[in-house]
């Protein structure tokens, strides 16, 4: 992937991704993170990631997604927070958050040389990525926490089912 | 090609967002979706170090967190229903019961 290409889609990614904090409706918020999701895919797919692009798409911006707009829908949340005065604490959170980004930016910045690997530049093995190399190493070596994925899956539905069914109070 | 130190950083600014969507929004669904944001920006520096070390394990785990995505989207919605059939609201500020 270029710098050419990088630079845009990362601008327009962190544009998406402030957009999920600062509107104030939900559904605006799901929005933008759906567009956030599909810019990741785009990101994935230049990484030599095709399959994890395509369930990033399908799985996440798909499904996942669609239960978070069904869910806004059903509670019919038509007037959001009131704008309360949270000005100072947003404040600090802002400041903490910038701190934070800043530490984590110099540190990558002192370690990159220092990262292992054949790195970016070598082209990845052919077959990098697809259902097949993925699939044969989650089902061969990775075996048991498919299996545990599984039974965590099903905890999940049974879970959501029992919550959302049994009448409080 | 941009290297790998590119990723990382988009990675964390991503995370940063997420983060402070976390502390600043008083919606309990917003704050699910910062979650999920934080999760994804995980797995591009995931899918990046796949592509850096050029070992497939990172695009498996990227699967492994999207599967717990899932279960934690549909368990914690769940949750927020309960929550609002029983007190009509889902703001962070009026769900203070355990607060100490």
């Amino acid at each position: 992937m270029s710098y050419a290409l990088f630079f845009p889609l990362a601008g327009l990614m962190i544009l998406s991704a402030i957009g999920v904090v600062l509107t104030q409706h939900p559904v605006r918020s799901a929005m933008c993170l759906v567009s956030t999701l599909f810019l990741m895919a785009v990101f994935f797919i230049f990484l030599d990631a095709d399959f994890v692009a395509a369930l990033q798409v399908v799985v996440y911006a798909g499904a996942i997604m669609v239960v978070f707009l069904f869910v806004i829908m059903l509670l019919n949340l038509q007037h959001d927070e009131p704008r309360r005065q949270r000005t100072s604490w947003s404040l600090v959170t802002l400041f903490s958050a910038s701190l934070f980004t800043l530490g984590l930016l110099y540190f990558l910045q002192q370690a990159g040389p220092l990262l292992p690997g054949p790195g970016m530049q070598t082209a990845a093995p052919p077959g990098f990525g697809s259902i097949e190399s993925v699939g044969l190493r989650l089902f061969t070596h990775y075996l048991l926490q498919f299996e545990i994925t599984g039974l965590l899956m099903l905890a999940g539905v049974i879970g959501a089912v029992v919550l959302a069914k049994r009448k409080l109070g | 090609m941009v290297p790998i130190t590119y990723y990382v950083a988009l990675s964390a600014i991503l995370f940063s967002i997420g983060i402070v969507g976390v502390l600043v929004r008083r919606n309990a669904i917003v704050i699910f979706l910062s979650i999920e944001l934080m999760l994804n920006a995980a797995n591009l520096a995931f899918v990046a170090f796949a592509r850096q070390l050029q070992s497939i394990d990172g695009q498996v785990i990227v699967f492994f967190v999207m599967t717990v995505a899932a279960a934690e989207a549909a368990v914690g919605l769940a949750i927020i229903i309960a929550v609002f059939r029983h007190r009509q609201t889902i703001n962070a500020d009026d769900l203070r019961l355990l607060r100490w």
